[in-house]
C-alpha cells in the first residue's frame, strides 16, 4: 500500500493547465453563453483545479494505491460476499452496443437490452423459485424498500391496513430503516441462544397488524433458519407476508430456493451473489422477486415479451396497480448485464458449486479458527459465513484490534461488531473463490494474532502499522468544531 | 468451473478437518423438503470464448444504433468520456473494493469521495454535499423526506410540473406510503416557467423546482425562493444536466436549501439509463439531516491527516429504524468517475465545454428559426436542451427522422398529455457536430412537407 501523503487535487496543478484540449471546438468569437441573462450566469468555477492529463492520472493512480480490493487479497467481509469479479464481465459491460444505448431510443432499437433484462428476470425466477422479478432497484436497501412497498400495496388492495413489520434482532440495519421509509413500524423479534429466530417471541408479537416479517436466510449468524417452513405457515395464517433479505443467497444457489420455503418477496444483490464489483460502495443492483399474487404491484416499467406478426419482441409495460416508478429508468443496466454474464458462465452446475464451495470454505474456517481459541457463539454447522466473538481474548484484545492487525497481515478485515446480537462480533465470509492455500495462510495469520495477543498486545492495540494512515480518530473528527466535509480555498 | 479453485483433494481434506463425511452433510440444517431435487433450469454454462461471442453479437445489435445522429436527452445526457477515465476506473483497488468501513485500508476511495463532495459543493454553491445517492430521481425523493425532517410545520410537497416526469413519479412512489401529499404546480405555456400561487401553498413543507427544468428552461430561482420564504417552506432545486452548472449561477446563491441533481453527465455513458449518479448538497445547518454517506477529513492517532466516514450516527447500520435513510450501497464508483471527469476538464475546461454545448444548441435554435415559424415552444432562456415545435405531430416526425437515421428527441406528449402534440424535447451537446445540426434541420424540413 502507498504510505505517502497525496495532496488534495485542489492543491495541485497550476493556472493555465488543462487535462483535455477543446480548442478545435470553440469558435473564436463564441459569446453564446451571454444568451443566458447575466443574473442567471455563474461568475467562475473558482476552486476547481487546473491539471494536465498526466498529473490527473498520477493523482488517481496514487489514490488507488491507498485502497485494497478483492484482486489483491482475501476480503472476508461477512454478509458482503466479496468474491472474485470476473474480468470478462467488465469487458462486456464496456461494449459500446450496451454503454451507448439511450433509454429513450425507439424500443425497436434497444431490443438487445430488453432481451438481456427479460432473460435475466427468467433466470432469477428459476434460481429463487419466484414468479416474477423487477430489476429496477439499484441496491439491496432499494430492493428492500421496493419489496415492502409491494407488500403495502397488496394489503391496501385487499382493503386492509397492517402497519407492522417484524424483524429479527440479527438483521442488517437497512431492514428496519427500509420498513420506516415504507411507512411501517418495525418490531423486534428475539433470537434464541442457538442463533435461530425465537418462535415464542414471534408468536408474542404477531397480530392482525403485522404486514410482513423480514428474514435474512441464511441469517447473519451464518445459520439456516431451520424453522422457516413453520414461520411461513404462522405468518400466512395471519394474512401476513414473508420477506426474504437475499443478502446471503450465496449459500443457497442451486441447493434450495427461497420461493419454495414460503417466501413471498425476495431482494437479491447482484453485487454479492452474482459477482458484480462493489466499486467502493456501489453501483449495485437489488432485483426483487415476488410470488404471482404480487406481480401487479411490481414497480414500473416492467419488461415483457410480446409477439407481433409471428416475431418476438420486448417492451416496457406499465400496470395501473404498480407501486410506481422507483428509478429514473430501468435500474442499473450495466450491473444487471454483468450478473447476466455471470449466470451464463456458471450455469446450474456452477451455481451449485458456488454454494457448496462457499459453505465448505466457511466451515473449514469455523473449525480451524475455533481450534485456535476464537470463540464461536453458535457451535453448529454454518452456511457460507461463520461468526466469532472476542470473548476470552487475553489482555483486553478486542475485535477492532484483530481487524486492524489483519490489515498488517495482508487481509481486509472481516465484518466487525455486526450482527448486534453478540458482543464483539467477527463475521467471516471467505466465499467460494478462495483457494485452500489462501485459507490456510489466513488461519496461520489468525494463529499468529492469538500469539501476539498474549505476548505483544501493544502490537494489536496499535495496529495497523504499514498503512498510509494509522488508526483514525473518529471521535475527534466527529466533534462539531472539527467536522471537515470539503476542501475550502484559504 | 474457472472461478472456483477447490479440487476434489482440497475438498476431502477440508471435510476431514470439519468432521463431515460429504458436502451434503454441510447442508443438513436445510430441511429435506426444501432441498432442490434436480438441477436449476438454466442455459448450459458458457466458457469465456463462447460468452464473449454471444455478448458481442448482442452488443453489435446496439452498435448499429450508434451510427445514428442523436438529439436525445431528457436527463440522460450524451457527453464524450475521455479514455483515461475507464482506464483508471478499471484499477482493481477502486473497482473491487468494498464500502470504506475500514478507513486505514480505504484512504483512496475516501479521499476521492471527499474531493467529490468538494466539487459538488462548489458546483451547487452549497456548503456541503454527501458522497452520492442512486440517481437524480431518488435524490429528489430523499430531498423531500429530508425537508420533512427539517420543516416540522409544513405538510405538503409542492413540485413543479415542469420537473422531469420520471422524477415526479419516483417522488410520488417514495412519499405515498409516508402520508406526505404531493401537489403539482402548473407551468406557463409561453415561457415554460413554473407558476407559483403563494396563497394556495400555505401548508407547504418544501418547494421542488427544476434548474434547468425538463423543457430546458433556466428558471430564475429568486422567485421560487421568495415564495418559499413567504410560506415558510424549504426550497429544493433539481438539476438533471449537471454540466449546466458550469455556466449557471449556482443554486446556493439563490438561497436554495437542498440541491439535488443527476451527475451522469460527468463521465458516465448513457448505458440504457444506469448506473447513474444522484447528487445532493445542503447548508451546513442541515448536514445532520442529510441521507447517505458523508466523508470527513480528520486525523489518525499520529496527528496525520486521514479521511473517514463521519456523522455515521445518521446511517442505518448505526441508527437502524431511526436513520435518516435506508441507503447503504450507493454509487461510489460513479462518484469517482465524476471526480476524474471534473479534474480532467478543470476550471477552464468545464466552462468551455458548457460553452461548446451552448454554441451547438444555439446553432440548432438559429437554424430552426431560419426555416420554420414559431418553432421554439417556450420563450425562457435555455442551456443545451429546449423544446421545438414541428409543423407535424412529434410521433410522426420522430418516426420519419428515425428512418433517416436520426434520433430527433423525445415527444413531449409522451409525458405531458395536454402539451402541443408537435412538441419535441431536443438536446444538443459537444457530441453533435455542426454538420449534424444542419442535417437534422434539413431532414426535419423534408419530413415536415
Amino acid at each position: 500500500m502507498n504510505s505517502g501523503t497525496e495532496k488534495l487535487i485542489f492543491e495541485q496543478g497550476r493556472a493555465g493547465r488543462i487535462g483535455i484540449d477543446l480548442e478545435s471546438f470553440i469558435l473564436p468569437d463564441s459569446h453564446r453563453n451571454r444568451i443566458i441573462p447575466e443574473e442567471l450566469r455563474r461568475k467562475s468555477l473558482d476552486g476547481f483545479p487546473e491539471v494536465s492529463e498526466p498529473e490527473m492520472v498520477r493523482h488517481f493512480t496514487r489514490l488507488s494505491q491507498k485502497n485494497v480490493g478483492v484482486d489483491d487479497r482475501m476480503y472476508p467481509l461477512g454478509s458482503c460476499t466479496m468474491k472474485y469479479n470476473p474480468r470478462i464481465n467488465e469487458t462486456i459491460a464496456s461494449m459500446e452496443g450496451f454503454t451507448g444505448l439511450h433509454p429513450a431510443m425507439p424500443h425497436g432499437d434497444t431490443q438487445n437490452a430488453f432481451r438481456i433484462l427479460w432473460e435475466l428476470e427468467q433466470m432469477l425466477n428459476e434460481i429463487c423459485g419466484m414468479d416474477a422479478f423487477t430489476l429496477n432497484p439499484v441496491a439491496g436497501a432499494h430492493g428492500e424498500l421496493t419489496g415492502l412497498k409491494i407488500i403495502r400495496a397488496a394489503i391496501r388492495a385487499r382493503g386492509e391496513k397492517k402497519d407492522k413489520i417484524l424483524i429479527p434482532k440479527s438483521a442488517h440495519g437497512t431492514n428496519p430503516a427500509s420498513a420506516v421509509l415504507a411507512g411501517f413500524t418495525p418490531v423486534d423479534v428475539e433470537v434464541n441462544s442457538d442463533g435461530s429466530i425465537s418462535l415464542e417471541s414471534l408468536e408474542k408479537v404477531l397480530d392482525e397488524n403485522v404486514a410482513a416479517m423480514m428474514i435474512t436466510n441464511p441469517s447473519t449468524h451464518g445459520l439456516f433458519e431451520t424453522n422457516i417452513g413453520k414461520i411461513a405457515d404462522i405468518l400466512h395464517a395471519k394474512g401476513s407476508y414473508l420477506y426474504c433479505d437475499g443478502a446471503n443467497l450465496n449459500a443457497l444457489v442451486g441447493i434450495a430456493r427461497p420461493g419454495d420455503m414460503g417466501f413471498d418477496v425476495i431482494q437479491t444483490n447482484m453485487h454479492k451473489t452474482f459477482s458484480t464489483p462493489h466499486g467502493g460502495g456501489g453501483p449495485g443492483a437489488g432485483p426483487v422477486g415476488v410470488k404471482e399474487e404480487l406481480i401487479p404491484f411490481l414497480p414500473c416499467p416492467r419488461i415483457v415479451k410480446a409477439e407481433r406478426d409471428g416475431a418476438i419482441y420486448f417492451k416496457p409495460k406499465y400496470d395501473k396497480r404498480s407501486i410506481g416508478r422507483i428509478h429514473s429508468w430501468y435500474g442499473n443496466f450495466l450491473v444487471l448485464l454483468r450478473a447476466y454474464c455471470y449466470i451464463l458462465s456458471m450455469g446450474a452446475s456452477g451455481l451449485r458449486e458456488v454454494a457448496e464451495a462457499s459453505v465448505l470454505n466457511a466451515n473449514y474456517l469455523r473449525v480451524s479458527l475455533s481450534a485456535l481459541g476464537y470463540h464461536v457463539p453458535f457451535g453448529r454447522m454454518c452456511m457460507h459465513e461463520c461468526l466469532f466473538t472476542d470473548a476470552g481474548l487475553p489482555n483486553g484484545i478486542t475485535t477492532m484490534d484483530i481487524a486492524k492487525r489483519l490489515i498488517d497481515k495482508g487481509y481486509h478485515p472481516m465484518t466487525v461488531y455486526f450482527p448486534l446480537t453478540v458482543h464483539g462480533a467477527m463475521l467471516i465470509e471467505p466465499t467460494e473463490t478462495e483457494t485452500k492455500e489462501t485459507l490456510d495462510v489466513f488461519i496461520t495469520a489468525m494463529s499468529e494474532i492469538v500469539g501476539e495477543a498474549k505476548e505483544h498486545p501493544k502490537l494489536l492495540h496499535e495496529a495497523p502499522h504499514g498503512t498510509s494512515v494509522g488508526r483514525v480518530d473518529e471521535v475527534d473528527a466527529n466533534r462539531p468544531k472539527n467536522l471537515n466535509l470539503r476542501w475550502k480555498k484559504l | 468451473m474457472r472461478y472456483i479453485p477447490l479440487t476434489p483433494e482440497d475438498k476431502d481434506a477440508m471435510l476431514k478437518t470439519i468432521g463431515a463425511k460429504n458436502i451434503g452433510e454441510l447442508f443438513e440444517q436445510i430441511p429435506e423438503e426444501f432441498k432442490l431435487k434436480k438441477d436449476l433450469k438454466l442455459p448450459a454454462p458458457l466458457g469465456e470464448m463462447e460468452l464473449s461471442a454471444h455478448m458481442k453479437a448482442l452488443s453489435e445489435e446496439g452498435e448499429i444504433t450508434l451510427k445514428n445522429i442523436s438529439f436525445l436527452g431528457g436527463g440522460i445526457n450524451r457527453h464524450y468520456v475521455p479514455a483515461v477515465i475507464p482506464a483508471l476506473l478499471s484499477r482493481e483497488e477502486f473497482l473491487t473494493a468494498y464500502t470504506p468501513y475500514q478507513p486505514e485500508a480505504s484512504q483512496g476511495t475516501l479521499q476521492a469521495l471527499y474531493e467529490f463532495q468538494t466539487y459538488i459543493a462548489i458546483l451547487s454553491g452549497m456548503d456541503v454535499a454527501n458522497a452520492s445517492l442512486y440517481d437524480g430521481a431518488t435524490a429528489t425523493a430523499e430531498a423531500a423526506l429530508m425537508a420533512r425532517r427539517i420543516n416540522k410545520k409544513g405538510k405538503t410537497v409542492y413540485v413543479s410540473s415542469a420537473l422531469h416526469p420520471h422524477y415526479r413519479e419516483v417522488l410520488r412512489t417514495y412519499l405515498r406510503d409516508v402520508d406526505v401529499p404531493v401537489v403539482e404546480l402548473p407551468f406557463d405555456q409561453k415561457t415554460g416557467k413554473t407558476i407559483y400561487d403563494a396563497e394556495q401553498m400555505k401548508d407547504a413543507l418544501c418547494l421542488i423546482v427544476g434548474y434547468p427544468n425538463y423543457f430546458g428552461i433556466i428558471e430564475n430561482l429568486d422567485e421560487a425562493k421568495e415564495v418559499a420564504t413567504k410560506i415558510g417552506a424549504l426550497l429544493i432545486s433539481v438539476t438533471t444536466e449537471a454540466l449546466s452548472l458550469a455556466i449557471l449561477k449556482p443554486p446556493g446563491e439563490f438561497g436554495v436549501d437542498i440541491f439535488v441533481g443527476e451527475g451522469q453527465s460527468f463521465g458516465l455513458p448513457p448505458s440504457f439509463g444506469g448506473p447513474l449518479l444522484g447528487l445532493m448538497a445542503t447548508k451546513t445547518e442541515h448536514v445532520r439531516n442529510l441521507p447517505g454517506r458523508i466523508i470527513g477529513k480528520g486525523k489518525d492517532k499520529f496527528g496525520k491527516d486521514a479521511f473517514m466516514i463521519v456523522i455515521a450516527t445518521r446511517e442505518q447500520h448505526i441508527k437502524r429504524e431511526k436513520a435518516t435513510s435506508n441507503i447503504c450501497t450507493n454509487e461510489a464508483l460513479c462518484a469517482l468517475t465524476a471526480v476524474m471527469y471534473l479534474t480532467l476538464y478543470g476550471k477552464t475546461g468545464l466552462a468551455d465545454l458548457a460553452k461548446i454545448n451552448m454554441e451547438n444548441a444555439c446553432a440548432l435554435r438559429g437554424a430552426m428559426k431560419g426555416m420554420f415559424k414559431d418553432c421554439i415552444s417556450f420563450s425562457g432562456p435555455t442551456f443545451n436542451e429546449f423544446v421545438i415545435r414541428t409543423p407535424l405531430p412529434a410521433k410522426f416526425v420522430l418516426e420519419a427522422l428515425a428512418q433517416r437515421n436520426i434520433y430527433g428527441g423525445i415527444a413531449l406528449s409522451k409525458d405531458y398529455r395536454r402539451s402541443n402534440p408537435n412538441d419535441i424535447l431536443v438536446a444538443v451537446t459537444e457530441m453533435n457536430r455542426l454538420d449534424e445540426v444542419f442535417n437534422f434541420v434539413n431532414a426535419l424540413k423534408e419530413v415536415s412537407q
